[in-house]
């Protein structure tokens, strides 16, 4: 290999970038604009549940408990029905969320000593979501219990007595919001895209051309022409992510925990990992059509669905966790998150980069390979 | 007429001439739905739990036994010491860590409140919330177990009280599975790649590569260019369509409960703006690249963040949902998962059936008119 032939190339890829100004500011300004919108997007936060109401016996306690469902913030009334058939018609039309059905007997029951249910119907297309209303609710309902069973017991002259006090405590994120975890995710991805369909076009780009035949039967080796193509837009990616790393602080308050050398080397070696893929994607398609294809069928999805960006990887079927690593978003995010949120050093994450220089050196080989055979053939 | 027939033609020798590309527009969806299909789960089945039991007694033992019989938790580690604990959720091996006080049993015997630590890693404030639902329910089971032995052994009549207990009822997905969400809006997903990518590439590529001079200087009128060049997307798109919907019958068992009909009509008036967006790209960039990035950057990652395919409308800040209006793919998924999952048909959906009928038009009109400006 040698070093001047390299950086010529990477040279002519540069007068490349910087003649499609248009171009070039799609890819540095899009990704910072694209954190702005998205980031605000991306939680799992729920509140304000939308409840109608249906109470059937209208009596001061079941009074009471909708106003404490709606005085909180998880839950909004938007409306009272009367009876039964209007459920369907208005959990299928999505006017609400959840129908709160209080029975006919309801403080009757509660006071001659007997058993009484407040009922939750819930709108379960979205799981995740039902989930957590069907916490709220229980937990709401819990509440409303111990406060009356105190009131009961203590005109009875006893007290209640609850044997165990659960005190939960949240670390690296004490009020649970979710677009914390997901930022790092989100510059991931954004990272991931911007860097593998770049790079997957150069190559092609001269393919289709015939641009490429040029190069050939120049001196270069197919190994120093790789390198070269790679090299620019692994630093245009890194402007980027140091774009997006100032913006996901101003805007979401990211502040980053740990060191930023470490920081720093990471996104290095995570985005050269990336381009691999668009080199590797360059190599084996002869179309720009087809490069852009593959490129975005391996990068948008798996980054977004198999990374452990939204969706908990321990969770997945065995197989899929195999799978999910061959998207390098997934050891990043790890990472991210590692130094970002819990501010860790380098024991905790050692495994992960020494994954995705793995991932890149068997990518840039199996472009270097395919190509030095694909010339050796023409 | 004659004239866009054979335009479809050509276009349609293209596609065939290219078997490569033939193959990404039919095989990829299918294998990007089952992969996708099996990954997009926000089900915690396994929590992975450390637990530090300072008490180490009977009434301890048993509480953790609890924690085992639920399946929910992988106890990964018992730790002797708070600096282990710390390891643990610092290296994000587990997500919780319950830490059982000295003198758990002593109070509980002598009727006093013991307090329960459970220590989580937040960063995934998703999944703890939901963990934490876990825990609490379990360690309410055990309270009301310990109560009742009390009043038992003590000879009183159980009930003292009267009890309010909430009954929550899950309609339409009942074991909350989130794959019954995921996977109807895959397709919806899908199907806009496909039909985007490919009408927003194929007017480039005749710019770029030279061929659309020759389509202008020739009788065709502009818009039969138009309509012979969209009408073999708008089949290709029918076609992944019912491939998708076919294989999410097969592979996940989920059917369509809802009318087939609305469905295919629903995803023709959808396909009509993903090809208005299409053809709108291409009318905007040069060169290919150009075309690739607006399309991924613009209009794909818009789709796929602000349409409710993950993270639902309703959790975002009141601005984000205004611009989520602007999003036609919010309202097909909304269609999909509607008639897929609960039955819907028209009745429920005209409004979303509304929108998506308006704005394809005018996203088509406004496309076709730019397009037609550019070749005149």
């Amino acid at each position: 290999m040698n070093l001047k032939r390299i950086r010529a190339i990477a040279k002519k890829e540069f007068k490349h970038l910087f003649r499609d100004i248009r171009m070039l500011l799609i890819l540095l300004l899009f990704p910072v604009f694209l954190l702005g919108i998205f980031g605000y997007a991306v939680n799992f936060d729920v509140h304000h549940i939308k409840i109608v109401v249906y109470d059937e016996e209208n009596s001061s306690i079941s009074k009471e408990f909708i106003n404490s469902l709606t005085k909180s913030t998880y839950f909004d009334l938007v409306g009272y029905i009367n009876n039964d058939s209007q459920i369907r018609e208005i959990l299928d039309g999505k006017k609400a969320q959840s129908v709160v059905v209080i029975p006919k007997n309801f403080s009757k029951d509660f006071y001659s000593k007997q058993e009484t249910k407040i009922q939750f119907l819930i709108d379960g297309v979205d799981g995740n979501t039902a989930n957590i209303i069907q916490f709220y609710s229980t937990a709401a309902t819990q509440s409303l219990n111990a406060k009356l069973t105190t009131e009961v017991l203590s005109r009875a002259g006893t007290k209640s007595f609850v044997p165990i006090d659960l005190r939960p405590i949240f670390w690296f994120n004490p009020d649970l919001k979710s677009t914390r975890f997901f930022i790092p995710g989100l510059i991931a991805m954004i990272l991931i895209i911007t860097a593998a369909v770049s790079v997957s076009l150069s190559l092609v780009r001269e393919k289709e051309r015939g641009t490429i035949e040029q190069i050939n039967v120049s001196s270069i080796k197919s190994s120093e022409l790789l390198i070269g193509k790679t090299l620019p837009y692994v630093l245009l990616a890194l402007v980027n992510a140091a774009m997006i790393l100032i913006a996901g602080y101003i805007l979401f308050d990211v502040v980053v925990k740990g060191s930023y050398p470490l920081l720093f080397l990471s996104t290095l070696i995570f985005l050269i990992a990336s381009t691999s893929i668009g080199i590797l994607v360059s190599v084996v398609s002869d179309s720009q059509q087809v490069a852009f294809s593959i490129a975005t069928m391996v990068t948008m999805l798996p980054s977004f669905i198999l990374s452990g960006f939204v969706f908990p990887i321990e969770s997945m079927p065995a197989i899929i966790q195999v799978i999910t690593n061959i998207t390098p978003a997934k050891f990043f995010i790890n990472v991210l998150r590692a130094i970002v949120l819990r501010g860790v050093g380098v024991f905790a994450i050692w495994d992960q980069l020494l994954y995705l220089i793995l991932y890149a050196s068997i990518l840039l080989g199996a472009a270097i390979l395919i190509y030095s055979k694909k010339e050796a053939k023409s | 007429m004659k004239t866009i027939i054979h335009i479809i033609r050509k276009e349609f020798l293209q596609f065939k001439r290219d078997p490569k590309m033939f193959g990404i527009i039919l095989i990829a969806p299918i294998i990007q739905l089952i992969f996708l299909g099996y990954a997009a789960t926000l089900d915690l089945n396994t929590v992975h739990t450390i637990f530090y039991d300072q008490d180490k007694t009977t009434t301890s033992r048993n509480f953790i036994e609890e924690f085992k019989s639920s399946g929910f938790f992988q106890i990964d580690h018992y730790a002797d010491n708070y600096e282990d604990v710390q390891t643990y959720i610092e290296k994000g091996k587990s997500l919780v860590a319950i830490v059982i006080p000295k003198d758990f049993e002593k109070k509980i015997n002598r009727r006093e409140t013991t307090q329960l630590q459970a220590i989580f890693n937040g960063s995934d404030g998703n999944s703890a919330s939901i963990a934490a639902g876990y825990i609490a329910a379990i360690t309410t089971t055990f309270s009301k177990q310990i109560v009742k032995d009390f009043i038992d052994v003590s000879g009183r009549k159980i009930s003292t009280v009267g009890k309010i207990s909430a009954e929550t009822r899950v309609w339409y997905n009942p074991e909350l599975k989130t794959r019954n969400f995921m996977v109807p809006a895959i397709v919806g997903l899908l199907v806009s790649i496909v039909t985007l990518i490919l009408t927003s590439l194929a007017v480039v590529k005749e710019k770029e590569i030279g061929t659309l001079e020759q389509l202008i200087v020739t009788p065709i009128r502009p818009l039969q260019l138009i309509i012979g060049k969209l009408v073999p997307f708008l089949i290709l798109g029918f076609v992944s369509v019912t491939i998708v919907i076919v294989a999410m019958n097969i592979i996940f068992g989920i059917h369509v409960r809802g009318s087939v009909v609305f469905l295919f009509f629903s995803s023709f008036l959808y396909i009509l703006s993903t090809l208005g967006l299409g053809l709108f790209v291409s009318t905007v960039s040069k060169t290919q690249q150009q075309a690739m990035m607006i399309a991924i950057f613009a209009v794909m990652m818009p789709m796929i963040y602000l349409s409710g395919f993950a993270f639902p409308v309703e959790n975002m800040p009141t601005i984000i949902q205004y611009i989520s209006y602007v999003i036609p793919l919010k309202y097909f998924i909304t269609i999909i998962r509607g008639v897929i999952l609960k039955g819907n048909g028209f009745v429920q959906h005209w409004f979303d059936a509304t929108m998506l009928l308006t704005m394809g038009i005018l996203i088509l009109f406004f496309s076709a008119l730019r397009f037609r400006k550019r070749l005149e």
